[in-house]
């Protein structure tokens, strides 16, 4: 029955794991200064609930969720709040965003925390209680949870609930540290996740070359009716479409989500966080990462998110000599920081020190001679190579019909290509670009809808100052007619031109303040 | 022959009863044309084009009164967009209606004003708030970046600032690597 339904594509990588993955867990050391920021996850940037000079307790919560889809963020230790300020973050673009700059006391003291029994509560009440623990997944895209955990709009009961353990990036070991260490942990988690969710099938899917954590988890799932599946090693098999394929051989809709084909995956590291949310009352406050490439103590540390990427380094030895970039993630699928100064993030679960070792050798780009080898490498059965061409030739409708938006940026056809083409930043550039012209339209027709609306309204006015008009001049006329018919001898000063003093005051007082006397 | 005469005149009439009843019930309200038009314009409304806004410009295109080439805001990638939806030739943006320019917005020195409500009756698009005799300011999300509020303050207070990048609207660039190889990839392509 446990059959495996391999993806299409996919490649046979280095591995580069058991540099890191022999030495316990260590926690880092307390860092002097932690700079947290508020935007740690897919969806909305937390408010900021901290202000500068304000003290902060271990936990207490500093970012409070702005929207559905957001999640809280806390204090990683006790403490003084120098600033709320914009600070440079692990992003691509090397530009600031806000964070919480906290200064710790080196106490440690906690804020009030409560467990819960999750078996008693309304599960609307569990997701609530971790939305505000601000778990998000840990694997990488840290996609809040309790958007995940809440089973309703879907009509019919989840099937399958996937435990992601694969880890197939290159040299991360993460998880494998704590399938290892903490399986029993994380099986609890998978309890309070299947407890929402209630799936008829609970999978575990390992990649086959950690046979330590499979063993510990195959351990921990004694008498829990949960499966774990080793899987073969193969990038990117731990990519959440790819694996959900490997484990049930069902696809995901070209736009869907695989909770449209009744599956929903979590990461092993969010399921651990998750029964520490439930069990403690601890909010997400640290996570674990794997220090690793050029660096003289590759290893995996427990840190404080908001710690510096350079105190990981030195706690790891230093960099050793060679180093060309420090890298956030995997080879595959990271990016390469701009400063090692950024802090720790819940979607930092790799620093890879990279020297040009590690690095792709920089090669003349060649013509593609369409040879099809990324057709066959791609895991989501996509044509790289007309993707390439239409992301090139910014004709962005073309590569949309060539499905874009299923490339899941693995960087497979970039590694086979032959002509070292960079095809991935093409798919990200086209990406972009059509996210940027959509917000352009929106843009466009909120401005329509004002301009149409103002003319509306100035039509509107001009009508009833017409009409008021209107309405006046008759009576006035027929007053005027009936006087000079009855009074004809007299006189008469229309009325407007008779002067009054306070008439006369407020032209006076409009022309001393007509901008037109200011100007210059 | 009768037979003959009969069946047509009756098919005649059946088909003039249905042409004039698809002609009353069908009908296109307003230019669809025009629709789509407007549908492509930037919607700035900044009248560069030397129309009172976007709607009146699309409305004189359609009509073949004006030219695609006027938008300056709308750019290459607009008047491509027109070409094609009319099956035109694409032609250089008219330097007469202004150059393309990088997306603005207005920003007023709050210190300075003085509240005469000028601007706020040349925005377009209601998008600067203030009361006379009070300070203003612009709605920076509802800003066009049409420049028309600059020339009708008294004081010179309103200014426009390039908008800024954040990580939010930040994009991947182009990537450059590939120049070396462009040549006989186009000529691969064609």
């Amino acid at each position: 029955m446990s059959g495996l339904f391999p993806f299409h594509g996919g490649l046979k990588t280095v591995r580069h794991k058991t540099e890191s993955n022999q030495q316990p867990i260590r926690w880092s050391a307390l860092p002097h200064r932690l700079t947290v920021p508020l935007r740690q996850h897919i969806g909305a940037i937390a408010k900021p609930l901290a202000r500068a000079g304000e003290r902060v307790l271990k936990g207490q919560m500093i970012g409070q969720p702005d929207g559905y889809i957001s999640a809280a963020i806390h204090a990683p230790t006790s403490g003084k709040v120098i600033a709320v300020e914009q600070q440079p973050v692990p992003h691509p673009s090397g530009l600031p965003d806000w964070c919480v700059v906290i200064e710790s006391d080196g106490e440690e003291r906690w804020v009030e925390r409560q467990a819960v029994d999750y078996r008693r509560l309304h599960p609307s009440e569990v997701r609530n209680r971790l939305r505000s623990a601000g778990v998000v997944g840990l694997g990488g895209a840290a996609f809040p949870s309790a958007v995940k955990l809440n089973p309703s709009g879907h009509a019919e009961a989840l099937e399958t609930l996937i435990l992601n353990g694969a880890e197939c990036e290159p040299w991360i070991t993460c998880d494998d540290r704590i399938m290892r260490e903490r399986a029993a942990e994380i099986i609890a988690g998978l309890h309070v996740i299947a407890h929402l969710l209630e799936p008829r099938e609970v999978l575990i899917g390992i990649e086959d070359d950690k046979p330590e954590a499979i063993a510990a988890m195959v351990a921990a799932c004694a008498g829990t009716g949960f499966a774990v599946r080793p899987v073969p090693t193969r990038y990117p098999s731990g990519s959440v479409k790819q694996l959900v394929k490997l484990l049930t051989a069902k696809e995901t809709p070209v736009d869907g989500l695989p909770v449209d084909v009744g599956v929903q995956c979590f990461n092993v590291g969010t399921a651990y966080t998750i029964y520490r949310a439930i069990e403690f009352g601890e909010p997400v406050i640290s996570r674990t990462v794997t220090i690793t490439g050029h660096v003289n103590q590759p290893q995996n540390l427990e840190v404080l998110l908001g710690t510096p990427f350079s105190e990981l380094i030195a706690q790891s030895g230093g960099y050793r000599d060679g180093v060309e970039r420090l890298i956030m993630g995997g080879p595959m699928m990271g990016f390469a920081v701009h400063d090692d100064g950024v802090p720790v993030t819940k979607a930092t679960n790799c620093l890879l020190a990279a020297s040009a070792a590690e690095l792709a050798p920089l090669r003349p780009v060649m013509p593609c001679i369409r040879c099809g080898a990324c057709v066959d490498a791609c895991p989501a059965n996509l044509l790289p190579q007309q993707l390439y061409w239409h992301a090139r030739a910014k004709e962005f409708d073309k590569a949309q019909d060539y499905h874009l938006f299923s490339c899941i940026e693995c960087g497979c056809c970039s590694y086979v290509c032959p002509s070292h083409l960079p095809l991935v930043q093409y798919y990200r550039y086209a990406k972009n670009e059509i996210w940027a012209q959509e917000k352009e339209k929106q843009k466009a027709e909120l401005a329509r809808q004002r301009h149409q609306a103002r003319l509306e309204r100035l039509e509107r006015e001009k009508q009833e100052r017409d009409a008021k008009l209107r309405q006046k001049r008759p009576r006035h006329a027929r007053w005027r007619w009936k006087t000079r018919l009855t009074k004809p001898s007299r006189p008469i000063a229309p009325r407007r031109l008779r002067p009054r003093p306070n008439q006369r005051l407020k032209l006076a007082s409009g022309a001393i303040e007509s901008p037109c006397t200011l100007k210059r | 022959m009768w037979v003959a005469v009969i069946a047509l005149g009756v098919l005649a009439g059946a088909s003039g009863l249905m042409l004039g009843f698809a002609a009353v019930r069908l009908r296109v309200e307003g230019d669809p044309v025009v629709e789509k038009i407007d549908a492509i314009l930037p919607q700035t409304q900044c009248g560069q084009c030397g129309f009172a806004g976007c709607r009146p410009y699309a409305e004189a295109i359609a009509a073949g009164e004006a030219d695609i080439n006027q938008c300056p805001p709308g750019g290459e990638t607009g008047i491509v967009a027109l070409a094609e939806l009319l099956g035109r030739d694409p032609k250089p943006l008219n330097p007469e209606n202004g150059a393309e320019k990088p997306k603005m917005v207005a920003v007023i020195d709050e210190r300075n004003c003085i509240g005469c409500t000028l601007c706020i009756q040349a925005c377009p698009v209601d998008a600067i708030l203030g009361a006379a005799k009070h300070m203003h300011t612009v709605i920076a999300k509802e800003c066009t970046g049409c420049e028309l509020c600059i020339a009708p303050c008294p004081v010179d207070c309103i200014y426009m600032t390039p908008i800024a990048q954040t990580i939010a609207n930040w994009k991947w660039t182009y990537p450059l690597a590939d120049t070396g190889a462009r040549g006989s990839v186009e000529q691969a392509a064609a």
